[in-house]
This record gives C-alpha cells, structure tokens and sequence, in this order.
C-alpha cells in the first residue's frame, strides 16, 4: 500500500518512442507468448505433435509405397514436412492475434504510449521461436530415424533462414485472416482448408511426375515445392540457387501483395 | 485548462449507423463522469475515441490538453483503459500481467514487480497473483483487468461498463475501488447502464441516446426530471382495458400506455393510487394486478427522450 498513494504518472507525456523503445516493448511481448508454455507445457506438446506424428506416419506407413524404402523416403520427405510444418505454424500468428483482439487485450495494448508495431512484432517474434523449435525437432527426430545431412551446418542454417523469410511473409498473411476473421475457430478452418490443399498438391512428399499433368503444371509452379526443393539441396546436397531465389520471389510477391491488404484489414477492424 | 476531457462535436459513423452524432462532454479535473444510456447509445465509442483507440469522423477531443488524435501518444501516457471485457491475457498469472504492462511503460524488472504487487494487494489479489488469470472469477479479473489500466499511474481513467455481468458483491466492491481513485484526484469517465451505479458514483451524468446527448446534469437533477414512480394496472379481461385507460387518465390527469393486456402511467403522488382502486371498484373493473414501482431505466428514457430505450432498433431500422 505505500507505492500506490503516489499520483505522478509512472511514464511522463513525451513524444513518440524511439526505436531502442520500440524493440524492448516487442521483446516484452514476445516474452509475453513464451511465458505461456511455461504455464501451459500442452502449448509445447501442440508444436511437436505435429512434426512428431507426421514424420513417423509418412516415413513408416508411406514410404515402402512411394519410394520403395522408409529410408530413402525420409531423405526425400523430410524437407517437405519442414516446409509444410513452417506453413502450418505460420498460421499460428492468426489464431493468437485474433483471439487478443476478441479478449479486448489488443485494445489495451493499443491503449498503451508504446510502439505501434510492438504488438505485432512481439508476436511474430514469439511464434519465429516456435518455428525454430519445430524446425530442430524435425531434424532432432530426422537424424535419430536415419536422416543424413550431407551438407553441414551451413546447410542446416540455410535452410532455417530460408524457412523463417517465407514464415515471415506468411505472417502477413496470417495478420490478414486473424483479424478479419470473426472467431478463432473461424481461423482454424480458415487455415486448415487454405494450407492443407496447398501443401499437398507440391513435390513436398511424392515426386511431380507421378501426378497428371495438369496437376504437375500448377505442382512445378507452387511454392511449396520449390521450397521443399531448396530445403532438400540446402540440406542433401544438390543445386539450391534456382530454388531458393523462386522461394524467396515468392515470398517477396505473398508478403507485397497481402501486407497493405492485412494493414487496411487492421485499420478497419480496429 | 481545468477540464481533464473535452469534446466538441464528435461524430462517428459506421455504414449506415451513425455511433456518435455531435457529442459534447467536458470533465473537470478530478471529476467523475457518469455516462448512461442504452446499449447502441454511443457510449463505447465516445471512449475508444477519447482512448485514442479510433479516430472521430468529425470533431475532436483533448484529454489533459493534448488532442485525441494529433497528440495520441501523449494522451495514452497520461490515462488508463478498463474496457467491458476483462483485457487480461488468461494464460499469464495476476503479477506476469501486470509486470507486463509495467515493463511495456519502461518500468525495470524490479520496479514492475514492486508495482505489481502493491495493485494486487490493494485489489485484495495477492494470494491469487501466482495463478493464471483463466482460474480466477469475473469479479477478480475485473478488478485484475482495473489494475492493468492503473500500472501506468493514470491522470484520466476510462471505465467501460466495468460492473456489467458482474455479481451484487463484486459489483459493490468495485465501486468502492472507483471512489478510491477518486478520493485520489483521478479523473473518471463511466460508462454504464446502471441508474444506480451512475446515481451511487458520479458526480455529473451525461444521458446517451442515439449517438447524442439527450441529458445531463447532477445525479440529483436527474432524479428531480424522473423522480416519480410507475403505475401498471392489468385488468382481468382486456376488454376493460379502456375503461381503466380513462380511469387512469382521469385521477392521474396523464396519458396512461396501453400495451400487452396493460395500462402504464408515471405516478407523480402515490397517494392518487387509492383512489384509482375505489373507481375501478364502483366500475365493477377486476384488476388482476396493480402495482406501484420505481421508475426504470426505460421509464427514464421515456421521460427524457420521449421513447423507449428497447424501441430504438426498429426506430433505427426505421429510419435506414
């Protein structure tokens, strides 16, 4: 009871904050997201589940089928699995930034003299470390089931940089559905009927020349598989330029096109 | 100076609905504002406004002398925000939200921990501020939520119908919070819907309806305009429903409502009452209720505005 009596306001009135200002606030609010798996160890289970489960469903129950060895097909698959995984996880941003606006803890912060992007950014920030997390246990459990890299770690990092830059362009895309959205279960839908056909009609886990080929024209121009491409090379060795620059093209185009439609979004909700 | 918030002229549409049409307000220094009125009646974005939360369509707005909309930054250092749902993060314990608002405002570690623990021992939260707020009740994350927007130390506090959903218990415990920061010279603007909240807390009330301000004054002045009580009689058969309307109309000398099986008219002097009960009598008209009450806050509506609070969508609809 002998802080509260005082009444000079904690912050003075003062102009704008400046950038040093700005990137603690974004780490404050990134530390906000993580603290919540500290409370709520499933959150962490619900990253891994996915990569976990896929891994060992697509290498065991598919890969006698489709590469004539688990073996050989986990070499192959991998590198699409992380990049689905990174698509998936990107949406993740949707659901939590929906869910603060809904709760009116976006408008509080909104309500606060900090950085107008902090919000965002601290979030985005947050779920980057997810990606990252996802991104190890991927390779972690990979490695253990026979996954060679035959590259390095240069390739490995590579291949997370790459990952994270097209997540990045993602998030945009993840701002637009999280705040036009009217629920979170709206979100989930959402994203699931958006990324699941997308991820699945790409080389990420059967060979382009296997489908028709009307599929295989959309299959060689869709981002995911050049993704899975660049990841494979950056990781198994192999050419990765023409790959990675398409990657990076397309998230360059996802994050030009979507990021004023996401930010008209956001003006207009809030 | 002298006044903590002004208003002139604020309008707000949204589509079609036009939210705010020309408010003015003006809150002195210290002062609590009670803003009443209906669900629809403007009050929200009268404070996401004046919260700098959205810009007015037309007018403006200074809050401690900066303005709403050029000086944003400025005035979100100087107020805080409770709006009508708890904005606290579920998943984050009672001292984790509020340290976060802290560090947000530059606090260091320790002064935002310190600061966290006076708030929830003042809001009689400190066995619980190692829990996540998603176990606590409405009551203690509404006031978790009041101590989130008092981190900063706030000149100017907005109160969006902080009581609504809330308990009789925890509703009066939150008022005696709100008179504590007024005895400490915070300035208060209140949204609600509550005559008796508004009646208990302000010291001037403001009457919202349709984006206007239709009343305002002291709570006492308010009373005075609505002071009477409400009379209903339901006569057993609606076939004597006119015979009780000029009844009514005759010992009350009113325009009585006649509406679902009853007749309704404000009651100046209950002492008329009996005599409304000896000519029904003589008219041999059975009444299978008659009741006496205060007036509510559609009645207050009624006298103020010459409506309904409930009849105004399909006005509005009406009208679009």
């Amino acid at each position: 009871m002998t802080t509260i009596t005082q009444t000079a306001p904690a912050v003075a009135a003062s102009s704008r904050p400046g950038a040093g200002a700005a990137l603690r606030q974004t780490m404050t609010l990134a530390w906000r997201s993580m603290v919540q798996i500290k409370h709520n160890p499933m959150e962490l289970l619900d990253l891994s589940v996915q990569p976990i489960m896929f891994l060992l469903l697509f290498t065991y129950v598919f890969g006698g089928a489709i590469a004539g060895s688990t073996g050989d097909y986990l070499q192959f698959a991998l590198p699409g699995l992380v990049a689905q995984n990174m698509l998936f996880a990107s949406m993740t941003t949707a659901v939590g930034l929906n869910v603060d606006i809904a709760k009116g803890v976006f408008d509080r912060l909104r309500s606060l003299p900090i950085s107008r992007s902090a919000p965002l950014a601290g979030r985005i920030v947050a779920d980057t470390l997810k990606q990252v997390w996802a991104f190890a246990l991927f390779l972690g459990l990979g490695l253990v089931l026979g996954f060679r890299v035959h590259t390095g770690i240069a390739g490995v990092l590579g291949a997370l940089a790459l990952l994270l830059a097209f997540a990045l362009a993602m998030s945009w895309t993840a701002v637009l559905v999280g705040v036009t959205a009217a629920s979170m279960e709206k979100v989930q839908i959402l994203m699931f009927s958006l990324m699941m056909p997308i991820t699945f009609t790409s080389n990420a886990f059967v060979a382009t020349d296997t489908m028709p080929s009307w599929l295989q024209k959309w299959v060689e121009v869709n981002p995911v598989s050049h993704l899975a491409d660049a990841v494979r090379g950056l990781l198994g060795g192999g050419p990765v330029a023409s790959d990675a620059t398409i990657s990076l093209l397309w998230a360059a185009g996802i994050a030009v096109v979507v990021a004023p439609l996401a930010v008209r979004a956001f003006r207009n909700r809030i | 100076m002298g006044y903590a918030i002004q208003a002139d002229g604020l309008a707000k549409r949204y589509g079609e609905t036009r939210a705010l049409d020309g408010v003015d307000l003006e809150v002195p220094q210290g002062r609590l504002l009670g803003v009443l009125g209906p669900n629809g009646a403007g009050k929200t974005t009268a404070v996401r406004i004046l919260a700098t939360l959205v810009r007015p369509d037309g007018g403006g707005a200074r809050v401690s002398g900066f303005d709403v909309v050029r000086q944003a930054h400025q005035v979100r250092s100087l107020i805080g925000l409770t709006g009508q749902y708890a904005a606290v993060d579920d998943a984050l314990t009672g001292v984790e939200n509020l340290m976060m608002i802290g560090r947000l405002l530059g606090l260091t570690r320790a002064d935002a921990r310190r600061r966290a623990d006076g708030l929830l021992d003042r809001f009689a939260l400190t066995d619980a501020g190692g829990r996540a707020a998603k176990t606590y009740s409405g009551g203690m994350r509404r006031r978790l939520d009041l101590a989130a927007s008092l981190v900063g130390r706030p000149r100017v506090l907005f109160l969006d119908e902080p009581t609504s959903g809330l308990d009789p218990r925890s509703r009066t415990e939150l008022w005696g919070v709100v008179r504590g920061l007024q005895d400490e010279g915070v300035t208060v603007l209140l949204t609600t819907q509550y005559l008796e909240e508004a009646d208990r807390l302000a010291d001037d009330i403001v009457v919202f309806d349709h984006g206007k301000v239709i009343a305002s004054g002291t709570p006492d002045d308010l009373k005075a305009a609505t002071r009477g009580q409400v009379l209903e009689v339901r006569p057993i058969e609606a076939t004597y429903l006119d015979l009780v309307r000029r009844v009514v109309a005759d010992v009350l000398d009113v325009t009585p409502e006649v509406s679902q099986g009853q007749v309704t008219a404000p009651v100046r002097d209950p002492a008329a009452v009996p005599a409304i009960v000896r000519r029904l009598d003589d008219l041999d008209v059975v009444a299978a209720e008659l009741s006496l009450r205060r007036a509510s806050l559609n009645e207050v509506f009624l006298a103020l505005t010459g409506h309904r609070a409930e009849d105004e969508q399909q006005g509005a609809e009406a009208a679009a």
